[in-house]
């Protein structure tokens, strides 16, 4: 049964080789397009403006001089540019994207409408707070839905991604050990961790200090307690951790750290497993950055913009960045939006310009109103459900990483299977392309060897669920049966083959240069 | 629920195939007494899922209490301009292929993000002047604070230098950066005349030097000697703009002696939508470029030959060098950055100056017909769309008397410095493509009836 998509698949026509040669380079539908820099021109432009009033130019000599080196296109032009580019593009409205720690979850077009009210795209951060009663109000509601949510009693709206969020909340650690009159200056990450953990803490100044992971990627308390000392400041954990696995000994781990004197950080990318389940707060947690657009569906736009509000604990959240609403009861009446640290105010200060991205706010709360406290709870059980459902399903074939183990909302194998075919998990990644979907998380987390880290998200429905199981066990039926070329020299049939990244490392070209491209130094 | 495509017989049967009898069974790992056990137990219980129209009508009800920009005779800028956004940027933005994927780790099947963000980066760094741009940044304000940091690792200095007419959101979020990360911080007091003399402060322990222009009063700076006082002593001259439409017009960065320029994108193609989500713009020279943060795009080939880019550099990056990465940046604004270069391919090199000519001969307009009502004053000489006026009284008081006549006049520059009392008769007005002659005229009016 497993094997055979519900609808029964189209044998290929041919790879590239096989296909006539075309004198565009085009390929039916797929086309080939050009930068701007090589279609625009100087003169053309694609809008349309009535010509400058006359006056007196008071720009003090300082009008630019020499030409700039923008061409521009006319309207169709550009439409047809653009769309042609988005054609080589792989997006969720494509199909599966089971890319594990991403939440690659659908995009309701609701939010999109609702983000595009005048009343919340038209707005100025700095106008009359008189005149932006109702954008208050919205992000004391939204604050409201993760309080609840996480059960913590504050959170930081305005961080711009889960990585500055992740800032924000060690920010608050330090500001908070700071008003103890501490300096502590080790922060404790376990090595499956995402890279942007580390990264933060190096960032505020602090050693980072690895803690190895058992073999299931989770943390052991014994090592956390061997580990702790009053020169910890903080424990950085995901949970779910990056295995897809739930951290058993949570509990016993956030005691650990504040009997220490140290903070509970959690990354909460993986939100997503346990929204309406349990609630970090209380776990034990001190912080937890929420990415709005992993767990509550505003969009990746191809790499952002996101939004990383973070969650903070009674002993934190007196040191919340401005601007913020006060009081938990507050109803958003702009009288209650503090801009400024006031007198006796231990606020850590200001951590970007305006108010958060008001964008993803409304998105957010958006996806919130429509799935109420009982569909989100309902979302995540499909989450979990649809990654535990791929993990049975390939197991025989696939080696997933913790045997039979149930996992949370993704499902984590490694490359024990591919042994002695040739094939890495990059040429299986690849050749999935070949097959119409978007590979998985690779090699990540790097505690697993070879790792293929699936998250299929709740919005898949069982029969999607079916036709990736049966194309991924055709592939493994493949790589174990020698069929190497299909692997080795995947994708074939994306619009481009294998890209050369050594290249583009060594011999850096960063933009486009009128005499053709050509070597730019950098050391 | 109609996001949620399973059935209650696919869940059971997939329960099935999973070997478990019940959905709890794979939460089983969850402590059980922290389980929530289907219900929210918290302070304030929250509503069951609602229909796209409910949803629709709560929102639209709390957007209908905000005035939107476009709605009155508009003035408002001091880091976030009002710019008419051509129609094919927001449909063209919304492409399902754009909106919906990730960041381009899978380069053969995202070339569309690839492309447009090598196309960004080639225009930023035509905008600017300088050699080297990156895929974005979060916005105009954490941009600036990268920089300080970047500048902080090519010398190897700790100590920035900031003028006091960098905008006062973008001095904070460096100052915080730098106080809870051990760095020193040199800011002046704001200058709203214009007058400051930065070069006084540098010397051999600075690492950099930062300063916006226009800056946050208006006033247009020629930085050129600045810079070369800051390479004498073997720091970096860091430009920060909040105005893109302003390098239509006025001498970019990168032709006086910037090091690093950092700036704010949302000028071109992006909503105002309360302040974010925006696209910070970071550019620099080419031997620095190993010591920049965020992404970069760059060009290769694919195994056939063909021309294909993909996200380069990446031993700068947090999910490579970990905890000796330039920055902890993953997400960035690519959808943003989108915005920006489709705006600025459909406006070109013509239109974007057309553009600028506008908005500094609507300014210019404004100025005049401000300056003329009586104990008011304008302090610029030089500006591109955006300057400052003094007023007879509280600043504040005056704009939200403006906003009762429909008029939304300005930023009051108490809003931003508080704890100035001296500055509290200060007006940040701004005036762009979009103000007609009857916004201005209606501005005049209100403003000679209010003071």
């Amino acid at each position: 049964m497993l094997d055979h998509p519900v609808a029964s698949p189209t044998p290929s026509a041919g790879t590239a080789g096989t296909e006539p040669q075309t004198f565009t380079g085009n390929r039916g539908l797929a086309i080939e397009e050009m930068l701007i820099f090589e279609i625009g021109r100087d003169d053309t432009t694609g809008v349309d403006l009535p010509e400058p009033p006359r006056v007196v130019s008071r720009l003090g000599k300082l009008e630019r001089a020499a030409p700039i080196g923008l061409p521009g296109l006319s309207e169709p032009e550009a439409v047809r540019h653009y769309v042609r580019l988005s054609q080589k593009n792989y997006g969720i409205d494509t199909g599966i994207f089971p890319l594990g720690s991403c939440t690659m979850k659908h995009n309701p077009r609701l939010n999109e409408r609702m983000a595009r009210l005048p009343g919340f795209g038209d707005i100025h951060p700095l106008q009359p707070l008189s005149t932006v009663a109702g954008a208050v109000a919205l992000i004391a509601e939204l604050s409201r839905w993760l309080s609840e949510l996480t059960g913590m009693p504050a959170i930081a709206m305005t961080p711009k991604a889960g990585a500055h969020g992740e800032l924000t909340g060690l920010m608050a650690i330090k500001a908070a050990l700071g008003a103890r009159g501490e300096r502590r200056s080790v922060v404790l990450v376990p090595e499956p961790a995402h890279g942007t953990n580390p990264a933060t803490a190096a960032l505020l100044g602090y050693r980072v200090e690895a803690l190895p992971a058992r073999a299931d990627g989770s943390v052991d308390v014994e090592e956390v307690r061997k580990r702790l000392s009053p020169d910890v400041a903080a424990l950085m954990l995901t949970n779910p951790n990056t295995c897809g696995l739930f951290e058993r000994d949570v509990v016993a781990i956030a005691e650990a750290v504040h009997a220490a004197g140290a903070y509970f950080y959690a990354d909460g990318a993986n939100f997503n497993a346990i929204v309406g389940k349990v609630r970090p707060g209380d776990l034990g947690v001190d912080a937890m950055h929420i990415n709005l657009h992993k767990t509550f569906s505003t969009p990746h736009g191809g790499g952002g913009p996101g939004a990383g509000p973070v969650a903070l604990s009674a002993s934190l959240a007196p040191f919340m960045p401005v601007p913020y609403v006060m009081g938990s009861d507050a109803v958003g009446l702009p009288s209650h939006y503090r801009e400024h640290p006031g007198p006796g105010s231990q606020s850590l200060g200001r951590i970007c310009a305006f108010h958060g991205q008001m964008g993803m706010f409304v998105r957010a709360l958006a996806y919130m109103l429509s799935h109420g406290v009982d569909g989100m709870r309902q979302a995540s059980e499909d989450a979990v459900l649809n990654a535990n459902y791929i993990r049975a399903s390939l197991s025989d074939l696939m080696s997933p990483a913790f045997g039979e183990r149930p996992c949370m909302h993704e499902a984590l194998f490694d490359d024990s299977w591919l042994e002695g075919t040739g094939i890495t998990t990059l040429d299986f990644a690849k050749a999935m392309t070949d097959e119409g979907f978007h590979p998985m998380t690779v090699y990540f987390p790097l505690v697993v060897h070879g790792a293929m880290l699936i998250e299929p998200t709740e919005s898949e429905s069982k029969q999607s669920l079916d036709q990736f199981i049966a194309s991924l066990r055709g592939l493994a039926k493949a790589a174990k049966s020698g069929d190497v070329a299909r692997f080795k020299d995947a994708p074939h049939l994306a619009p481009r083959r294998r890209l050369d990244e050594t290249k583009a490392a060594r011999e850096p070209r960063l933009r486009w240069t009128p005499s053709g491209p050509h070597r730019q130094a950098a050391e | 629920m109609r996001y949620l495509p399973l059935t209650d017989t696919d869940r059971k049967a997939m329960l099935r195939r999973i070997g478990v009898t019940d959905i709890d069974t794979l939460f089983a790992d969850i402590p059980r007494d922290k389980r929530l056990n289907g219900r929210l137990n918290g302070r304030l219980a929250l509503p069951k899922a609602q229909g796209e129209m409910e949803v629709e009508r709560a929102l639209s009800r709390l957007a209908a209490r905000n005035v939107p920009a476009g709605s009155v005779p508009f003035f408002v800028g001091a880091g976030a301009y009002k710019h008419h956004v051509p129609a094919t940027v927001d449909h063209l933005m919304q492409r399902s292929e754009f909106l919906t994927s990730y960041t381009p780790y899978q380069p053969e099947i995202a070339q569309g993000t690839l492309q447009y963000l090598y196309e960004f980066q080639t225009q930023v760094a035509a905008l600017t002047a300088m050699e080297v741009a990156n895929a974005s940044m979060y916005d105009g304000s954490t941009a600036c604070a990268e920089a300080v940091s970047m500048a902080m690792r090519i010398t190897r200095r700790r100590r920035a230098v900031l003028a006091g007419n960098l905008h006062p959101h973008y001095r904070e979020t460096v100052e915080t950066l730098c106080r809870l990360s051990g760095h020193e911080i040199v800011a002046l007091p704001p200058a709203p005349r214009g007058t400051e003399d930065l070069a006084a402060y540098i010397d051999s322990n600075v690492a950099c030097v930062v300063v916006q222009t226009p800056d946050f009063y208006g006033h247009l700076r020629d930085i050129t000697a600045l810079a070369e006082k800051a390479h004498a002593a073997g720091a970096l001259l860091i430009a920060v703009f909040t105005e893109a439409v302003s390098l239509g017009l006025v001498e970019p960065p990168g032709a006086m002696g910037a090091d690093i320029v950092a700036g704010e994108g949302q000028s071109i193609g992006n909503a105002l939508s309360f302040g974010g989500p925006y696209v910070g713009l970071l550019a620099t020279r080419h031997k620095h470029v190993r010591q920049m943060p965020g992404r970069l795009c760059g060009e290769t080939v694919d195994q056939d030959g063909r021309r294909g880019f993909v996200l380069t550099l990446s031993a700068r990056e947090q999910h490579i060098r970990r905890e000796k990465a330039t920055s902890n940046i993953c997400t960035n604004s690519g959808l943003c950055a989108l915005a920006f270069t489709i705006h600025m391919t459909l406006l070109g090199e013509a239109g974007l100056k057309r553009l600028a000519r506008i908005n500094h001969a609507n300014a210019v307009q404004l100025a005049d017909s401000l300056g003329e009502v009586p104990r008011v004053e304008v302090l610029n000489q030089a500006f591109f769309n955006e300057f400052t006026i003094r007023v007879p009284g509280d600043a504040a008081e005056i704009i939200e008397k403006l906003a009762a006549k429909g008029v939304l006049g300005g930023v009051p520059v108490s809003r931003l410095e508080p704890d100035r009392p001296e500055l509290g008769d200060l007006i940040v007005v701004a005036s762009t493509e979009v103000n007609t002659d009857d916004d201005r005229a209606a501005y005049v009016c209100a403003l000679r009836e209010v003071v």
